[in-house]
């Protein structure tokens, strides 16, 4: 069960803490797990792991291609290697290794990818991943996950750990918005129906749950109820939540911090296709390249923040 | 040090795996023969003598680990493994056929006794790296043998995966090289010379050695030097790409080839003759 926070703010703490906190706590518990990275640990915040499990840390130099094959190696073994770099590397630059070593060969590897679109901020369009998620759903058995907040990615975790195959999580280096309250469990693969509406239905994943919220809010205020769903895992896809909220309301507006093609608003509008024709509009990444920002002013200018979502609810609505 | 009829014994499974891939790749018409048949002493030493591997237990924990970089020479592999007993050797004339458990190149989820999937040339380097480290958290002691092409040795991966191995100081990895000069589009001198390969390996920290790759002899001693070496090593394979069947022999052609019922016939009846002359050797040696 979840619950959500009774207000959402900023959290105090990085995401790449709980990342590491977790992960430490589950290494202690299961010697099998080991962590990877292409020369980023400092970056990820992971050296604690490092100096608690040196013989299971591997830094292996800037060669992510590299990376992920020993990964796959140690994985053949028995191993359960967890192997970060910025998302933009794991989904463009070795997706190869990925695909073959990893996900064809079956495969226990958790791919970790960080500075997820905007959250790549000052680092700029060179390093924002905008396109991962859509590359990783097209890999065969590979499960696609975006953790929303600190509580989730704390709950996921050991839960990604446990069960064998591919995996590849989506996360933040620095904070983000805490959207749930500490302690909260969630289901792989279900959907979270944070709110039930019947004007029009905001699917959204990682960054803009928070904003989708936010969103709700103002348009509650104004006397229009809409649904939000959390569908943090793209992979596979809830697609009875997304169903039955068409059926619902016939009204999707989905959101995601990512480019439209092939993200989130691409498997809506296929369930969609498929199931259930409803109207559908996509925010997100209108098929171009990110750039260099604040977080919070690349969420304004790509289109992706309260503000816009609830200007493409009531457009919606005309 | 082999004795001589140690080495005709390996001789002879090498001229069985050739022609149980000329068998098997007949059996579709095409398949990818050059590269098979250029490594089949390497396979002879690696699986009759050097690896301690069990065909009834495939998943042996403390196995050794063959991953065969360049994928594409799975059908030797799968005769390899047929001939000693992983699966029956009727199997082999399934190959590449709809469903079956040979496909052209290593896949490990199909194939009993495969340790590694492979095709993307450079990536079985990662992968046996990656192997020997995590055999060595278990604090096994055995061995991880690689085998990559020598136009593979193009691919980045490759450099990377070597300057990984001698980091971590993988002294139970090694790595061979078939080192036969072609690929698909001509030699490797045509298309991107490969230059000073010893001394590329030798600058990468590995401890190299360059052999005649058809020698089963030189190879098991090759390892053998290997394994007294506390860094990784290389062996490299000088090997002829089409060996023992004359028509293919360094022909750029044959990396993927048609194999018909004639040139099946030809194949044979030369290795037949190659296994002639290795069992009167044979019987010269049990007669003193």
């Amino acid at each position: 069960m979840y619950a959500l926070m009774d207000e959402i703010r900023e959290s105090t703490v990085d995401m790449r803490t709980v990342f590491c906190n977790v992960l430490l706590s589950l290494a202690r518990e299961n010697k099998d797990i080991c962590l990877l990275d292409a020369d980023l640990m400092g970056a990820m915040g992971t050296k604690p792991f490092l100096k608690e499990f040196p013989e299971r840390t591997f830094d292996c130099g800037i060669q992510e291609a590299n990376m992920f094959g020993v990964a796959a190696g140690l994985s053949v073994t028995g191993k359960i290697p967890f192997a970060h770099t910025f998302a933009v590397f794991a989904s463009r630059r070795a997706l190869d290794q990925i695909y073959l070593s990893c996900a064809y060969a079956g495969q226990n590897v958790k791919i970790i990818g960080s500075d997820c679109g905007i959250h790549a901020a000052l680092n700029g369009g060179t390093h924002m991943a905008i396109d991962d998620m859509g590359i990783f759903r097209a890999v065969p058995e590979m499960t696609v996950i975006e953790p929303t907040d600190n509580a989730m990615l704390e709950a996921l975790l050991p839960q990604v750990a446990a069960v064998y195959g591919c995996f590849y999580l989506r996360l933040v280096r620095r904070t983000t918005p805490d959207v749930y309250m500490p302690g909260s469990e969630f289901t792989i693969g279900k959907a979270n129906i944070l709110k039930e509406g019947e004007a029009a239905t905001i699917i959204a994943n990682g960054y803009c749950v928070s904003q989708a919220l936010l969103a709700e809010k103002r348009l509650k205020a104004e006397g229009i109820s809409v649904g939000v769903i959390d569908c943090f895992t793209l992979k596979p896809l809830d697609e009875r939540a997304i169903i039955q909220a068409a059926q619902k309301t016939g009204n999707i507006i989905t959101v995601e911090n990512h480019n439209t093609k092939n993200g989130l608003g691409s498997a809506v509008a296929e369930v969609l296709c498929e199931h259930s024709p409803a109207r559908l509009s996509r925010l997100g990444f209108i098929d171009r390249f990110g750039e260099v920002g604040k977080r919070d002013e690349l969420a304004g200018a790509m289109g992706i923040n309260a503000d816009a979502i609830y200007s493409a609810v009531k457009k919606s609505l005309e | 040090m082999l004795k001589n009829n140690e080495k005709i014994q390996l001789d002879l499974f090498a001229a069985a795996i050739r022609c149980e891939t000329l068998k098997s790749i007949a059996a579709i018409g095409i398949g990818h023969i050059g590269g098979s048949l250029s490594i089949a002493e390497l396979l002879a030493v690696l699986y009759q003598r050097v690896m301690d591997i069990d065909p009834h237990d495939p998943k042996k924990e403390d196995r050794d680990y063959f991953v065969c970089s360049k994928g594409h020479a799975g059908p030797a592999v799968y005769s390899t493994l047929a001939l000693r007993g992983y699966f029956p050797l009727q199997e082999l004339s399934t190959l590449n056929q709809l469903g079956t458990s040979l496909p052209s190149h290593c896949d490990m989820r199909k194939t009993v006794g495969i340790d590694m999937t492979t095709g993307s040339l450079g990536q079985g380097a990662s992968a046996a790296c990656g192997i020997a480290l995590g055999n060595r958290l278990k604090w096994l002691d055995n061995y991880t043998f690689a085998l990559f092409g020598d136009g593979e040795l193009q691919e980045g991966q490759i450099w990377e995966s070597m300057m990984f191995s001698a980091h971590h100081h993988l002294n139970h990895l090694i790595c061979f090289v078939d080192k036969n000069n072609l690929q698909i589009d001509g030699t490797t001198d045509e298309i991107c010379s490969l230059g000073d390969l010893k001394a590329k390996f030798q600058a990468f920290g590995i401890f190299v050695q360059e052999i005649d790759g058809h020698d089963t002899r030189e190879i098991y001693l090759a390892i053998l030097t290997a394994k007294q070496k506390n860094c990784p090593s290389v062996i490299i394979l000088n090997t002829i790409k089409g060996r023992g069947v004359s028509i293919f022999e360094n022909k750029p052609s044959n990396h993927n080839a048609e194999v018909s019922k004639e040139i099946l016939e030809l194949g044979l009846n030369e290795q037949a003759e190659i296994i002639k002359e290795l069992e009167c050797a044979a019987n010269v040696c049990a007669n003193g």
